[in-house]
């Protein structure tokens, strides 16, 4: 990969509480390529949503300690001023939530929320933003835009709200569009139809795209290179091909044997992962997976590097499973 | 919309009646209130009684009475007041209404404008030791009664302190009218004000907190942050839009009750020949003619206060509005 258009180093976020410090993301790095789709997966509580929030800075500053380096265009994000902060959220960096239906404001038209990030970023007069917002409605399928632009979000379905979230996103043309479960709340044949939207509008913007799920088959669907997320840490990441056909770690096996297939034969059971996830403020000191692992020996009480094995230099994994007993055991 | 209007005015006027109705039923139907006694005076002979109770048409049949009443206080507007001879009921309720409203309006801006000022600040200091310092101030805003903030405020501005520098300016208790002398008007009422607003003060800075609360950890909110915009933006057009819908149906309701005659206990302290003196007055002279006149205006604006608080409501939150069909 050439220079990455978005480089987190050793990200850390601590939350401190009164029953203690909760680190909900643990020495987190990634780097986002130019014109790129990475996936990150992890069930819920495993630090990806905060990971991407931080980014953005949009995690709530107070009793929260942030460590390490996010960079982007050269400058870390980390150490902008409020002020600068702001003029890159929304229009460098964009981001779509998870509910459509609690993510607008209820009480303004759909248009005027398009609108008011258009004129703070762009500063484009009330009727400019207001004829680019019906153009952008336009743009993400919702039809009869010229007049839904003056509706209100309750007079929208789900899919069409997210397609207004989407608008909305996208509506400085950002360099980086995050995607927080875009799909998580609706059903099936609309995330199909988001999804699908979601990759056209790429394709035509360029963005890059960070695309936040636990769902494997939305991965599989759109994503270039994944990244595995368990208990605030990385444990694999590499091209979408080879976590889906060349899994390394014992968690992606989990994740990926907890799917129900339709092109082979129908297994007694779907594998599921036992035991729950280690609660964010008793992370154990070794391999976080390790209590749930079902191949854990000694050395899983250190914690393991994420590096690559096997000579291929973009999957790495942390686990310290010999490599070449790996096949065998899933 | 004027469907709205027109059902709205509807349902107002049967409210209006029913209310008439019950007002009429336990004054004037229920047994032990007696207005001819009360106006017969000390030891009245039954040859009294009864010419009073002929005089007044107390004698009639009660459905009867009730239009009679009813037709003097809204036709002929010269319904009499029982206890004072002579003295018409409709001119007073009108001379006392713009004194009840100069009182409300102007507690009105002070406390709506103090709420939004402590509710927010203490909404943005949520974590350090401002946000408990207000609301406990707001608390012991809400727990003072009225009437003892009055009479202490009497106490030290018209007695104690009246000769320092503080508060010489404080007229004797009492009312200017606005076209008269405005300064003076100013000066009779500004402390009314405070003590009326002190209590809605610390209601509404304890409703809008919570609400300010409640918007921060919305969805909505952490969407328009990430949009960008500044924080100002996100606070006033986002949280404090969202928290108004509460704050501004609550001022609709209580607005109306203090026009119709909730600022009683002030007024009676403050010497403020308004609506809520007069009903106070009447009541406790069992002058039912005024009570009738002072409940019907009071339900009056209550109701009206009512119909503006769902319009205004509908202003606020377009979910409530119908929905627009395409």
């Amino acid at each position: 990969m050439s220079e990455p258009l978005l480089d987190v180093r050793d990200l850390r976020v601590t939350f401190l509480t009164d029953g203690g410090d909760v680190t909900a993301v643990d020495g987190v790095s990634l780097a986002l390529g130019a014109d790129e789709v990475l996936g990150i997966v992890g069930e819920s509580g495993s630090g990806k949503s905060v990971t991407m929030m931080s980014v953005m800075r949009l995690v709530p500053e107070r009793n929260t300690r942030f460590e390490g380096e996010v960079l982007y265009g050269g400058r870390d994000l980390m150490q902008l001023s409020r002020r600068t902060m702001r003029e890159v959220r929304g229009s460098e960096i964009a981001m779509i939530f998870q509910d459509p239906m609690t993510s607008l404001n209820a009480v303004y038209t759909v248009g005027w929320q398009i609108a008011e990030q258009l004129r703070e970023h762009e500063g484009l007069s009330a009727a400019a933003a207001r004829d680019r917002a019906i153009e952008l409605l336009r743009s993400v399928g919702i039809p009869d835009a010229e007049h839904r632009v003056d509706d209100y979000p309750h007079q929208f379905s789900g899919g069409m709200r997210q397609r207004v979230m989407i608008a909305m996103a996208l509506s400085c043309s950002p360099r980086v569009l995050i995607a927080d479960e875009p799909t998580t709340a609706l059903d099936v044949t609309i995330q199909a139809q988001i999804l699908d939207l979601i990759r056209t509008l790429r394709r035509e913007t360029g963005s890059s795209v960070v695309l936040i799920t636990h769902d494997m088959g939305v991965v599989a669907e759109l994503a270039d290179r994944v990244l595995v997320m368990y208990g605030g840490r990385i444990v694999e990441q590499g091209p979408t091909r080879a976590i889906f056909h060349d899994p390394l770690h014992p968690y992606t096996w989990g994740l990926l044997g907890s799917i129900a297939r339709l092109d082979r034969p129908r297994p007694h059971r779907l594998t599921a992962i036992g035991g729950s996830p280690a609660p964010a403020w008793a992370t154990p000191s070794g391999c976080v997976f390790a209590d749930r692992c079902p191949h854990r020996f000694e050395r899983c009480s250190e914690p393991p590097p994420l590096v690559a094995k096997r000579g291929a230099e973009d999957h790495l994994d942390a686990c310290w499973l010999p490599i070449e007993k790996r096949g065998d055991l899933r | 919309m004027s469907a709205f209007v027109i059902r709205r005015l509807m349902s107002m006027l049967l409210v209006l009646f029913a209310i008439s109705v019950l007002v009429f039923v336990i004054f004037f139907a229920i047994p032990g209130i007696d207005p001819s006694r009360q106006m017969a005076g000390r030891n009245p002979t039954p040859e009294t009684i009864k010419a009073i109770k002929h005089e007044f048409g107390l004698d009639k049949p009660l459905p009867v009475q009730y239009v009679l009443v009813m037709k003097h206080l809204l036709v002929t507007r010269d319904l009499q007041s029982y206890s004072n001879r002579g003295v018409e009921v409709v001119p007073q309720i009108l001379r006392a209404t713009p004194v009840t409203f100069s009182l409300i309006i102007g507690a009105a801006v002070i406390w709506v404008f103090w709420s939004v000022v402590i509710g927010v600040a203490a909404a943005l200091l949520r974590g350090t030791f401002w946000d408990p310092l207000l609301m406990s101030l707001a608390l012991i805003g809400i727990a003072m009664p009225v009437f003892w903030v009055g009479e202490v405020a009497n106490l030290f501005t018209q007695d104690r302190w009246h000769d320092t520098f503080l508060f010489s300016w404080v007229p004797p208790l009492g009312y200017t009218p606005f076209t008269e002398d405005p300064v003076m008007w100013f000066k009779h009422l500004v402390i009314p004000w405070i003590t009326l607003a002190l209590l809605y003060i610390g209601l509404y800075a304890r409703i809008l907190r919570s609400a300010m609360v409640e918007a921060e950890g919305q969805d909505f909110v952490r969407t328009a942050r990430s949009k960008g915009i500044s924080e100002q933006r996100v606070l006033g057009r986002h949280m404090l839009r969202v928290s108004m819908i509460t704050f501004v149906s609550l001022f609709g309701l209580d607005f109306g009750a203090l026009a119709a005659g909730g600022a009683l206990l002030t007024e009676v302290v403050f010497g403020l020949p308004g609506v809520g003196r007069l009903t106070y007055r009447s009541l406790a002279g069992l002058d039912l003619p005024v009570i009738m006149a002072t409940v019907l205006y009071g339900a009056f604006f209550i109701v009206i206060a009512n119909a503006l608080v769902d319009i205004l409501y509908a202003r606020l939150d377009p979910r409530i509005r119908e929905p627009v069909t395409a």
